[in-house]
């Protein structure tokens, strides 16, 4: 036998699973069950009778839901069968989705979050009934606190963007309680907060939910924030800052200590989207940047997984003397262990979430930073910026692929390149380049919209791939990258291998044509059928 | 650049597979570094920190990390080990193992915010999600899951308003006190809220009382059925009524278990129907288990003020082939237009969704219908029970619940907290404490009964209330 040739870093025979599962709907037959509930007992029946009849004539649901009928294994087949068909981390190199720091998710934070002496909790339990519970929260509190440099943290915001409408409340609580209230269609004070154009879009989104005006900062010519732009725009209007440093560019804004200055300045405060704070762990903190708040993603920075888009925790923090507006209750420990505070402070914002956030992704995050250390942490930060910055080196050296702003130096965890040469040498776009990419089983992500720079492509590799895993993805988008040239066709018809083919979005923005549920897709199109 | 040695890597770490030394060296070399500390060459000396963080030393093997974390876990006194009466906003159901098995399966569980095209799964099984709720709520829109019910609410009440052009809304003096909190911070500060009284008797709204409160002012009124404190209001028609005729919205909030007996809020006027899903296949979690559910019917006025993602179904260029799609993505604020997207949208509760799913496609329509039966009959049978002991009430209202029921001590002489501080030495948790919240109802206490209790588990409760009530501790 000749030995076999498998040498090519490049995925040439992937093909993603395809099981051509209906939808849930027409897997029913009439009378399968898919588990039994259990009833109450006959001595109950023969005391209360069947219960339904107490129940007012008016409000009794006679038919019930039209959800399917189906026996247990086929609804774990189809969901098996699902969960083959969607590429999560731990199936693949995980670069491709830059700005989302996807990091390995060790399996057993996973099976710890698991155990009854969690899943098992009831939020409103006697404190003594959950010593070991309130003690992770307060530890998980000091550890950010040693973190960042901030004075307390809260974990109710179920995700970044909570966190940054936390800051946001907060910022507008501060000035409420200081007599500046805003009030729409007046003379208004402190009614503007200012972001940046390359920080996430719910700095901007957020914010304007409670009410502020929203100002943009753009990139001066070596992609910082421009300081004159901001010296411009910050005064008496202004009630926040609010920017993530490194922005998605991967660009460290070296000169944020002269912008939170400013702010403090004009009596505003500063709010830090920490979302790209993986390669910044044990290097350099909110503090000394001279921010009030900030918050990290626990689902990110601290290796909790992504759950498709949550359940996650955009743990929130303030220095001591915005406390008192965080939402509540806190955690305090005391000589008979933890516990609550017993009520809010008059100034807290109220709450942003039920109960006190997503306990089991906070468990997680305890136990990544306790197999870590202070020593881990900050060895996730150099790597993750050598890993970022190994790619930067190898993907420059291609002559189609380059990165606007400050040329021959360091990006930390993250870049966001420009393809845009491509494009104008062969007409295949960034977007293109996206959906061949997953031919061989690699996210690849352009920007968040709208598009600052042209051909955008954003790549985040973390500290959890190797450098093989590196160079395969580098080879991997070099082989694509060539195929533009001589190939086209094959990147504009792409996907090849996924599980389903190019889409036909046109019904997604028509009233008449989108269907959100099954239900509605059979109503809009009951009439072709016939 | 100051090079600080007193700032140690962790090397070989299990996770980071390039803190292996010799490899790191490799890479340093081949971008023109001889060491990790000429990388952050951005990050100014004075904003840099000089020595390593304070935590604790890293547990380095996984053997320690497991056992310092159970040792930490075993702290608690779960609800597998304990009788458990607490429900308001978290409750105690019966999870099938089905549920966990899908929400643990590592190609779900490590998923992000790939296309479809590479997450194919995640997009039918949220579809799906959004199908099989649609189902249960009687409606053609349903989004993929916000957070929690409190956020659902909220941003109800806030499409509620955009749609009216107004900026009052209405809702039940009785209501989750922290819920109201969540709605309040989230609306103001341009939507003020306005409480509603209620019938004594029965708990439900006090028509009268609504009326007089409706004007051209009001966007939504939001009731939720069953009520936070278990009864039902069974008024619906006419409160929707009442709201449309101010030109108001109607925002109805479900626990959505109860679903497979009550009639859905569609049924009786309301115009956006908002919810809870951690009933349906989520674990209590210490309250980590929320995730909130919003839905409408099919028009474009509700659908493009939806800040959340919702997933629809379109034809691919192979026939026979489904594809899914963003629906109207550009309302969001992922879309082109940020701060002018609708609210905002980011990471939530996906995971939670599509267990929720998994949830209804394995219960189906007769088990829906079973579990709403069992929880009434249980329950019933609860206060039944209960108002048998001396100076108990067994339900402060008159009327049917579902669930939940407050159970009045006023007569007993003793107060919730010293009542449940006695269940505790009997393993049990009795219902959530009243009186800060509720003090109009003295010493009450509000208790929540699911199909996972037993005749005997509830046998047990009422028996060991009743020698707790007789005798008194001071």
């Amino acid at each position: 036998m000749e030995r076999i040739n498998r040498d090519s870093k490049v995925r040439k025979n992937f093909h993603q699973a395809k099981w051509d599962e209906p939808i849930i709907f027409q897997l029913s037959t009439p009378g399968e069950r898919g588990i039994q509930v259990p009833l109450a007992e006959q001595e109950i029946q023969d005391i209360v009778g069947n219960g339904f009849d107490s129940l007012p004539l008016k409000m009794k649901r006679d038919i019930p839901p039209a959800l399917p009928e189906i026996s247990q294994h086929r609804v774990l087949r189809h969901y098996m069968r699902l969960s083959q068909q969607t590429l999560g981390a731990d199936v693949n190199i995980e670069i491709g989705q830059g700005t989302c720091t996807v990091k390995y998710s060790p399996k057993i934070n996973d099976q710890l979050a698991k155990l009854p002496g969690i899943t098992a909790l009831h939020p409103l339990q006697p404190e003594q009934s959950v010593q070991g519970m309130l003690e992770i929260f307060h530890r998980t509190d000091g550890f950010l606190r040693e973190i960042s440099g901030l004075d307390r943290f809260t974990f109710q915001p179920g995700g970044g963007s909570q966190g940054i409408f936390t800051m946001a409340s907060i910022v507008h609580k501060y000035f409420e309680s200081r007599n500046q209230k805003i009030q729409r269609n007046q003379k208004i004070q402190r009614n503007e907060i200012i972001t940046t154009i390359y920080s996430h879009p719910s700095d901007s989104a957020a914010p304007a939910v409670k009410g502020y005006k929203i100002i943009h900062i753009g990139p001066d010519k070596d992609g910082y924030p421009d300081f004159e732009a901001f010296k411009t725009a910050v005064n008496e209007r202004t009630a926040g800052f609010f920017v993530a440093n490194p922005e998605d560019t991967g660009v460290y804004n070296p000169r944020i200590r002269e912008f939170t200055q400013l702010v403090h300045d004009h009596g505003g405060l500063c709010g830090y989207d920490q979302a790209n704070a993986n390669g910044l762990l044990g290097v350099t903190r909110a503090k000394e940047a001279g921010f009030d708040m900030c918050f990290f993603n626990l689902h990110k920075t601290f290796s909790t997984p992504h759950g498709c888009g949550g359940p996650a925790c955009g743990a929130t923090g303030v220095t001591k003397a915005l406390e008192k507006y965080m939402p509540g209750p806190f955690i305090n420990k005391a000589d008979d262990g933890f516990g609550f505070d017993d009520q809010n402070s008059p100034e807290s914002i109220g709450k942003v979430r039920s109960f006190y956030g997503v306990a089991p992704v906070v468990l997680k995050a305890y136990a990544w930073i306790m197999s870590m250390g202070a020593q881990g942490l900050y060895e996730v930060a150099k790597i993750a910026v050598l890993n970022n910055n190994y790619m930067f080196k190898k993907l420059m050296e291609l002559e189609c692929v380059d990165a606007p702003y400050i040329k021959g130096r360091q990006r930390v965890e993250q870049v966001r390149y420009t393809i845009e040469k491509l494009t104008r040498d062969t007409g295949i776009t960034s977007g293109d380049i996206q959906l061949r990419m997953m031919d061989f089983g690699m996210h690849y992500w352009t920007s968040h919209h709208p598009y600052h720079i042209a051909e955008p492509m954003t790549l985040e590799p973390t500290e959890t791939p190797s450098k093989a895993d590196i160079d395969e993805y580098i080879a991997t988008l070099k082989h694509v990258f060539k195929e533009a040239y001589e190939n086209p066709d094959i990147i504009k018809t792409a996907p090849h291998q996924s599980v389903c083919h190019k889409v036909d979005s046109s019904p997604s923005d028509d009233p008449d044509q989108w269907a959100i549920t099954w239900r509605s897709y059979l109503k809009k199109t009951a009439v072709k059928v016939n | 650049m100051t090079i600080n040695k007193t700032i140690n890597g962790f090397k070989h770490h299990p996770y980071i597979p390039n803190s292996a030394p010799q490899i790191q060296q490799q890479m340093l070399e081949e971008i023109g570094l001889s060491s990790l500390e000429e990388l952050h060459e951005q990050i100014p000396d004075s904003l840099k920190l000089k020595e390593n963080l304070n935590l604790p030393k890293a547990l380095t093997s996984e053997f320690e990390l497991k056992k310092h974390v159970t040792g930490l876990l075993s702290k608690n006194r779960h609800c597998e080990e304990n009788l458990n009466f607490l429900g308001a906003g978290c409750w105690q159901h019966h999870v099938p193992a089905i549920c966990d098995e899908i929400n643990s399966r590592g190609e779900f569980l490590t998923a992000y915010g790939g296309e479809m095209y590479n997450d194919f799964g995640r997009f039918q099984s949220l579809f799906e999600y959004q199908s099989l709720v649609g189902e249960l709520v009687d409606m053609d829109v349903v989004n993929v899951p916000t957070m929690d019910w409190s956020q659902a609410a909220a941003t109800a009440i806030r499409m509620a308003s955009r749609i009216s052009g107004r900026k009052q809304v209405l809702v039940p003096e009785l209501m989750e006190e922290d819920k109201f909190l969540v709605i309040k911070n989230y609306c103001s500060p341009d939507i003020t809220l306005v409480r509603v009284g209620y019938e004594s008797e029965t708990g439900r709204f006090d028509l009268a009382d609504l009326k007089s409160k409706l004007s051209e002012k009001t966007a939504a009124v939001y009731f939720e059925n069953p009520s936070f404190l278990g009864f039902i209001e069974s008024q619906g028609q006419a409160i929707s009524d009442l709201a449309h005729a101010a030109g108001a919205q109607s925002v109805v909030g479900v626990d959505p278990s109860s679903l497979g007996v009550l009639i859905p809020p569609a049924r009786y006027g309301a115009d956006i129907v908002c919810g809870e899903l951690q009933p349906l296949g989520m674990h209590m979690n210490y309250g980590g288990g929320q995730a909130g559910f919003m839905a409408t019917r099919d028009q474009e006025k509700y659908v493009m003020e939806f800040p959340s993602r919702l997933f629809g179904i379109v034809p691919t260029n192979t026939a026979g082939e489904y594809g899914f799609d963003d629906v109207a993505y550009d309302r969001t604020s992922f879309g082109h237009h940020r701060e002018h997207g609708k609210e905002y949208v980011g990471t939530q509760s996906a995971l939670w969704g599509i267990t929720a799913g998994v949830y209804l496609a394995t219960m189906g329509p007769e088990g829906m219908k079973e579990l709403g039966q069992t929880i009434l009959q249980k329950s019933q049978y609860a206060i039944h029970l209960i108002d048998k002991i001396p100076g108990v009430k067994g339900s402060l209202f008159n009327t049917c619940g579902f669930k939940e029921f407050v159970v009045d001590f006023n007569k007993t002489g003793m107060t919730v907290d010293s009542i449940n501080k006695a269940l505790v030495e009997h393993n049990i948790f009795g219902g959530k404490d009243l009186s800060m919240d509720f003090p109009q109802f003295g010493q009450s206490a509000l208790y929540c009964i699911t199909e996972i209790h037993s005749k005997q588990d509830i046998d047990c409760l009422a028996e060991i209330l009743e020698t707790i009530v007789a005798t008194p501790k001071r």
